[in-house]
């Protein structure tokens, strides 16, 4: 097994977006695999953000350089365009101010990677469409009452939501979860029939 | 991680160092002070733990705070180990532990102008064969750093895998990053400061204040008189131990509890188990601390200002090339965070490898001597990955 193949499906879309030997900056950047595999693999110069101190004893175990700090206060510490690429993965359904993260995002970087959960997804209708019940899945795992997703949003309102901060949509990559980190691309009705999806986005 | 690392708690097993012992080191020819003065005749106290590889690439320096000596971990020679305290950091240095004592040579040397056993102004002056007193030239951060560089050289050292400091500890370590960077591979700057507020310095010139103005201090020249500045001394511990702890700590600790009894004196006396508490720390004090050493190292702590003359403090940091751990408490309100927040946001600018945690405590600015196991977390991958990780596959990030 390689250490791409430990990493969660999302993360592995965004591995290979990243050119060799990009700056990289992940936002909630957890326990520093992605950015380690960056490194290690692309020879990418990484930096993390992360709020969790356990997590961030493990980025230092990996030897990734990461900064204590809460994504809603902003990135006022970092320069404009300072890096090539920067990750919001699975991190933007919980910021308190979604607009402003990704605005600073674009900011600090040539190229923003976010991957989020899709709300869109038919089973998430199913849920609240036919059972009236709030929708708990793999994708979505917490109940309503007990949950860090404040932010959910759906493909079609996140290409809206890019626009309307400013962002040109280069990329989107909608698919299907599977066990063990594999993933299934969806073509057709990527709204409805994925369950997560990767935007690449670069200021307009 | 294996299962035994699991359930081991390094942290928690005291003197694991074993037995040290204080050694001098004469240096050689003057040293030259920031403030301009020489001193021709520097001693050293230091200790060492480990044993240096013939590549010379496994040095830590490890530098004390202001009450802090060489006596970094485990005993001296000859100490009853069942009631004597072990070294000031012991939780964090021996075999297994953070700074592990079975990989790294580890060096602590006691500062200039310390009492300890480095020269200082209770050191005698060739001059006059007396003890220096206020006679003894000022001494800054730097100063201290350029003694550490020399000592380490006459030990062989020429580069440090890390140097790791604590309170005005992490002010040198810092000082050495800027002033040797390329002696210098990973920087933990811990509890720590690029420079004090006014609020540090108004609290320090407190404690100089009290001494200064006790009858007892002559002018600094007490030693060996039958009065000492003991009150001085005393108080100026009392106010440096409150800054020292949070609010909620000593609230914890204390509450408003009586010492002996359940009403109040309706007189002058020490009456709250608080008050007791810090006579104690200043009377413990001024048995082991000089009144005039005290007085240069908060003086070094107020002059210490990592930006100097440059225009930012990330102007001033342009060419220091180490890795930085920094770690900041969330009670500490002496070295508060945000001022740890500003020196790592200029050590990202300039494109160093810089890891920042707040470590929740309760303890306040002591908690980088009393929260081992979060520190333990941090800096012992940390320091791993300096050994392990060839400097060769780091890069700047501009």
């Amino acid at each position: 097994m390689t250490p791409h193949d430990l990493l969660r499906a999302d993360q592995r879309f965004i591995a290979d977006l990243v050119p060799e030997g990009a700056r990289v900056l992940d936002l909630g950047c957890g326990d520093g695999a992605l950015l380690a595999q960056l490194r290690d693999e692309r020879g990418a110069v990484v930096r993390g953000v992360e709020i969790d101190l356990d997590n961030i004893a493990r980025c230092v175990e990996r030897d990734v350089p990461v900064f204590q700090g809460d994504l809603d206060d902003g990135l006022t510490d970092i320069p404009d365009g300072r890096f090539d690429v920067v990750i919001l993965s699975q991190t933007l359904q919980v910021v308190k101010r979604p607009r402003f993260v990704l605005q600073e995002m674009l900011r600090v970087g040539t190229r923003s990677v976010v991957s989020f959960p899709n709300f869109g997804h038919w089973r998430v209708r199913t849920h609240l469409g036919f059972h009236g019940r709030m929708p708990v899945s793999e994708a979505i795992p917490y109940s309503w009452y007990d949950t860090p997703n404040i932010h959910h949003t759906t493909i079609a309102d996140f290409r809206d939501f890019s626009a309307d901060c400013g962002a040109v949509v280069e990329r989107e990559i909608a698919f299907v979860g599977r066990e063990g980190g594999t993933a299934r691309v969806a073509h057709l009705l990527p709204n409805l029939l994925a369950d997560e999806a990767v935007f690449v986005l670069r200021r307009s | 991680m294996d299962s035994t690392d699991a359930v081991r708690r390094p942290w928690e097993e005291a003197a694991s160092a074993g037995v040290s012992e204080t050694r001098t080191l004469a240096l050689d020819g003057v040293l030259t002070l920031s403030g301009g003065r020489t001193l021709d005749h520097v001693e050293v106290a230091y200790e060492t733990w480990g044993r240096l590889l013939d590549d010379g690439s496994n040095a830590i320096l490890v530098c004390h705070a202001l009450s802090g000596d060489s006596h970094l971990a485990g005993h001296r020679p000859g100490e009853d180990a069942a009631t004597a305290s072990p070294g000031w950091w012991d939780p964090m240095v021996g075999p297994g532990k953070a700074i592990d004592t079975d990989r790294f040579f580890v060096v602590c040397c006691n500062v200039l102008g310390g009492y300890s056993g480095t020269t200082g102004p209770s050191s005698i002056d060739p001059t006059t064969a007396l003890p220096y007193g206020l006679r003894f030239p000022l001494v800054t951060i730097e100063d201290m750093v350029d003694v550490q560089a020399r000592l380490l050289h006459a030990l062989g050292v020429h580069r440090l895998l890390a140097v790791v400091g604590g309170s005005m500890g992490g002010m040198q370590a810092l000082a050495w990053a800027k002033r040797y960077p390329d002696r210098v591979g990973s920087v933990i700057a811990d509890a720590t400061t690029w420079r004090l507020g006014a609020q540090a310095i108004a609290f320090n010139e407190v404690g100089r204040r009290a001494i200064l103005e006790d009858p007892g201090f002559a002018g600094g020249d007490y030693y060996g008189a039958d009065s000492q500045p003991e009150s001085g001394l005393g108080i100026a511990r009392m106010i440096g131990h409150i800054t020292y702890l949070s609010d909620e700590s000593m609230h914890k600790k204390f509450g408003r509890r009586l010492q002996d009894s359940d009403d109040y004196a309706y007189e002058f006396v020490s009456e709250f188990q608080v008050e007791s508490y810090l006579a104690y720390q200043g009377q413990r004090f001024v048995e082991r601390f000089d009144a005039n050493t005290y007085l240069y190292m908060t003086k070094a702590m107020d002059y210490f200002d990592l930006q100097g003359e440059a225009s930012t403090l990330a102007d001033a940091l342009r060419g220091v090339t180490a890795r930085f751990l920094v770690l900041s408490f969330s009670s500490d309100w002496l070295f508060p965070t945000a001022r740890s927040r500003e020196l790592v946001a200029a050590l990202r600018e300039i494109g160093t490898e810089v890891t920042f945690a707040e470590i929740p405590s309760a303890y306040g600015h002591d908690a980088f001597l009393l929260e081992p196991e979060a520190q333990h977390k941090l800096i012992a991958p940390f320091l791993s990955n300096a050994l392990d990780r060839p400097r060769a596959k780091r890069e700047v990030a501009r």
